[in-house]
């Protein structure tokens, strides 16, 4: 035997073990295993801090974590070996079978089995005219083989359709969500109101592309902010309602229109959509040099650290020598509690505070490490005051002086273009469609033969139950024609 | 009708019904208590009685039917105190999971002969309602902006229903498993010579899985269409959506199993034990210590 005919023979072997059925089966129940670690080790798409504070509280087990992709479990080899290897065996088995199934449309039931005795429901009766039946089965609508003494008949092939329909749907999804990933992109961008976004990767705080996405197929609209509205319950200090009111141009400079944007209710842009996914507080401040020189004036982002939008964030001003950074916490309804100390108690801003202390020396924006802006790396600075400010308060604090002004709430846009997203749906869809099909379709045959009686029989697939009334009632029937 | 006097209201038909389901579990327990008495010493040629049981089994049936029409009337009011759905939280799933499971049983009562099942569901009626209004219980309260959608009512109830069905399943498969075990030593004991066969019960599990599957499907694709409108993405990987993914595909493994490879008892309904476990983990866990966006349960 040649070695190209067992290399061959072997590969068939390969692929007959792939599509069987056991196999399939394997497959899915690792798959259904494999994605359980996901939800139990925070995952660097969905949470990349929780991860980075992994690494940092427990280095040695993160590497060796991060070794088998545990923090990237659903983009990692072995997860995607398992759903690759999975729909490879699926395809292998769904289409032969949708060949076999449509080569079948037109064919006729098989031949008449030898003995019907051995088949369900046997039941012998007087002699009937086998066109009665057969016009009887026809009514039902029965796939009919007529020989000269038999009549084979079939219904249900629906049940197959529906079947292999719901298999190449979930194909389908699997397409389309490559098709997000491939030509997709997400960003982030914080808004201040009042402040104006225009579409450009400039603009983002956070924008990734996928693998044959580039910068310059943004849509080129900008957005404006010009109010957002937040309600609260007063009772459970709960978010009610957020509603953001926009002016938005497509684009960029042509006539603008104004738009809501609200939690369930993005904007929409083609196959771009502009969602309002997080809100918070910007407090404005004015900082001056000892020359009364002001070297910072505007909106600081800061970050919401409860429900009640205690907020932390960080007042850099790079500009001052040596440098000046302010370690701060904003409260939009201040309260006192011996035990925490200052803390908000209601997320609107009723009665606001701007905790700082105030910090000297080098704010290490000059390392090229990257830093982030709600906090400052205060190794290389020493605390020069401490301080609680109301509304319009001024503080002097030898090296100048900061007011606090007032705030302004900010918005995090997230903008996301997934062109995969409609045929997922329709994949979806499909796939549901699919499923019910094959669930309520039974597959049956019923056979009739003229020996010296009539024999009636029927086969159901898997059991189905409901085929022995079907047999009774068409035995009744030829019964009363007779 | 005030919300609060609806909030109130229906806190006592929750009591209430659980007073139903109490006498429901007491009456099933006699019925099996006395189907265990019946026979005399010899217990190879006894001849059962079972127009005793029958008696305080359909009593226990007609306790079922109305603590679940009790505990109907309280999810209802517990929905007008809040002018919406009444599933905003973790006390609500699980009042309308219970209503859904017992809605599961009856109907199962009426189609498939499941008496047998009135003791375990009673008690795990009254577990959860008792968690509920102690452990779990928050007032009636307005949602957060995320979940305010049309997609909570068909998201969540398909998912609440479907859910009720898989526990039912797992209840039959897990009476499979007990039963099998007796079969192997020998002889079922008395209690249990009225349920049904094991071929019986392997197949219930099954219809009932089949039947639900395309709901919980649904559910699942219904959840993505809300995710895409309200997070801007349909599939993220959280961990809800995660076990929500799981449950289905240990699901679809078990109707592979059954249908294609041919799986039948012990195997199957291990398997269907699996599937449903990991639907009770992403009820339980990821609602009350899990991380992620699905975290509504208010506790």
């Amino acid at each position: 035997m040649s070695t190209v005919l067992d290399s061959r023979s072997f590969l068939r072997w390969c692929w007959r073990q792939l599509t069987s059925m056991r196999t399939a089966l394997i497959l899915l129940l690792l798959l259904s295993i494999a994605a359980i670690p996901g939800s139990l080790f925070p995952q660097r798409t969905q949470n990349p801090l929780k991860v980075r504070e992994y690494f940092v509280n427990d280095p040695a087990t993160a590497k060796w974590l991060d070794r088998f992709s545990l923090f990237d479990v659903y983009g990692s080899p072995w997860f995607s070996a398992i759903y690759l290897l999975l729909f490879i065996s699926l395809i292998g088995c769904v289409l032969p079978r949708s060949i076999e199934h449509l080569k079948a449309i037109g064919a006729k039931p098989p031949i008449t089995p030898k003995n019907l005795d051995r088949m369900e429901f046997f039941t012998e009766i007087e002699k009937v005219d086998l066109d009665l039946a057969e016009k009887y089965l026809k009514k039902k609508g029965f796939r009919i083989r007529r020989d000269i003494d038999s009549i084979s008949a079939e219904k249900g092939y629906a049940r197959e359709s529906g079947n292999l329909l719901f298999h190449l749907s979930l194909v389908l999804v699997l397409i389309a969500i490559g098709i997000g990933s491939l030509f997709g992109s997400k960003g982030d961008a914080i808004l201040n109101i009042g402040e104006r976004f225009i579409n450009t990767p400039t603009s983002y705080d956070i924008l990734g592309f996928g693998k044959y996405q580039s910068e310059d197929s943004l849509p080129p609209f900008s957005i404006t902010a010009k109010a957002f509205k937040a309600e609260y319950d007063p009772a459970t200090n709960a978010p009610l309602d957020y509603t953001l009111t926009i002016n938005t141009a497509n684009p960029v400079g042509s006539l603008e229109r104004d738009e809501i944007i609200k939690v369930n209710k993005p904007l929409k842009y083609g196959s771009t959509k502009i969602y309002l996914q997080a809100n918070g507080y910007s407090p404005t401040v004015i900082v001056k040099d000892k020359s009364g020189k002001v070297v910072l004036d505007g909106p600081v982002t800061f970050l919401p650290q409860d429900g009640n939008l205690s907020s932390i964030g960080a007042i850099k001003v790079p500009d001052m020598d040596p440098q000046i950074g302010f370690v701060s916490s904003f409260l939009p309804t201040a309260d006192r509690d011996p035990v925490r100390g200052g803390f908000s108690s209601y997320p609107e801003v009723l009665d606001p505070r701007l905790l700082i202390s105030i910090w000297q020396g080098d704010l290490g924006l000059n390392t090229g490490v990257p830093q982030s802006v709600y906090r400052i790396d205060t190794s290389k600075m020493q605390r020069i005051g401490l301080k609680a400010l109301v509304l319009n308060e001024t503080y002097d604090f030898g090296e100048g002086s900061i007011t606090f002004t007032g705030w302004k709430s900010w918005v995090n846009l997230q903008i996301v273009n997934d062109p995969g997203k409609g045929y997922a749906l329709v994949g979806a869809i499909l796939a549901i469609l699919g499923l019910l099909i094959s669930l309520i379709t039974r597959q049956r045959r019923v056979w009739i033969k003229q020996g010296r009686k009539t024999q009636v029989a029927g086969l159901a697939k898997n059991a189905i139950p409901g085929l022995e009334n079907e047999i009774k009632d068409l035995v009744k029937e030829l019964s009363n024609e007779r | 009708m005030s919300d609060k006097v609806a909030a109130l209201l229906s806190n006592d038909f929750i009591y209430a019904a659980m007073a139903l389901y109490t006498l429901a579990f007491l009456t099933h327990a006699v019925e099996v208590a006395w189907s265990i008495k019946t026979p005399a010493a010899s217990v190879k040629k006894t001849k059962l009685d079972f127009s005793r049981t029958e008696r305080v089994g359909r009593l226990a049936s007609a306790f079922m039917i109305i603590g679940f029409l009790l505990l109907l009337v309280a999810v209802v009011l517990r929905g007008i105190s809040a002018n919406r759905v009444p599933w905003g939280n973790m006390y609500e799933f699980s009042i309308t999971g219970a209503l859904a499971f017992s809605a599961a049983y009856l109907f199962g009562l009426k189609k498939y002969k499941i008496r047998f099942l009135g003791l375990p569901v009673a008690i795990a009626v009254l577990l959860t309602l008792g968690t509920a209004i102690t452990l779990l219980y928050r007032p009636s309260t307005p949602l957060v902006p995320a979940l305010k959608s049309p997609w909570l009512v068909i998201h969540v109830s398909t998912a609440i229903i479907s859910g009720g069905v898989f526990l039912l399943a797992n209840c039959i498969a897990g009476t499979y498993l007990i039963l099998d075990r007796y079969e192997q030593k020998g002889v079922r004991p008395n209690w249990a010579l009225k349920l049904p066969t094991l071929e019986v019960l392997d197949n219930l599990s099954y219809r009932l899985v089949a039947l639900v599957f395309p709901l919980w499907s649904f559910s699942v694709i219904a959840g993505a269409i809300w995710a895409e409108a309200a997070w801007g993405r349909y599939w993220g990987w959280d961990p809800k959506e995660t076990w929500a993914f799981i449950t289905w595909v240990a699901y679809a493994a078990y109707l592979h199993a059954r249908v294609t490879v041919g799986w039948r008892g012990r195997k199957a309904a291990w398997l269907c034990l699996f599937a449903g476990s990991t639907f009770l983990f992403n009820y339980i866990y990821v609602n009350v210590w899990g991380t992620g966006r699905h975290t509504y349960s208010g506790l």
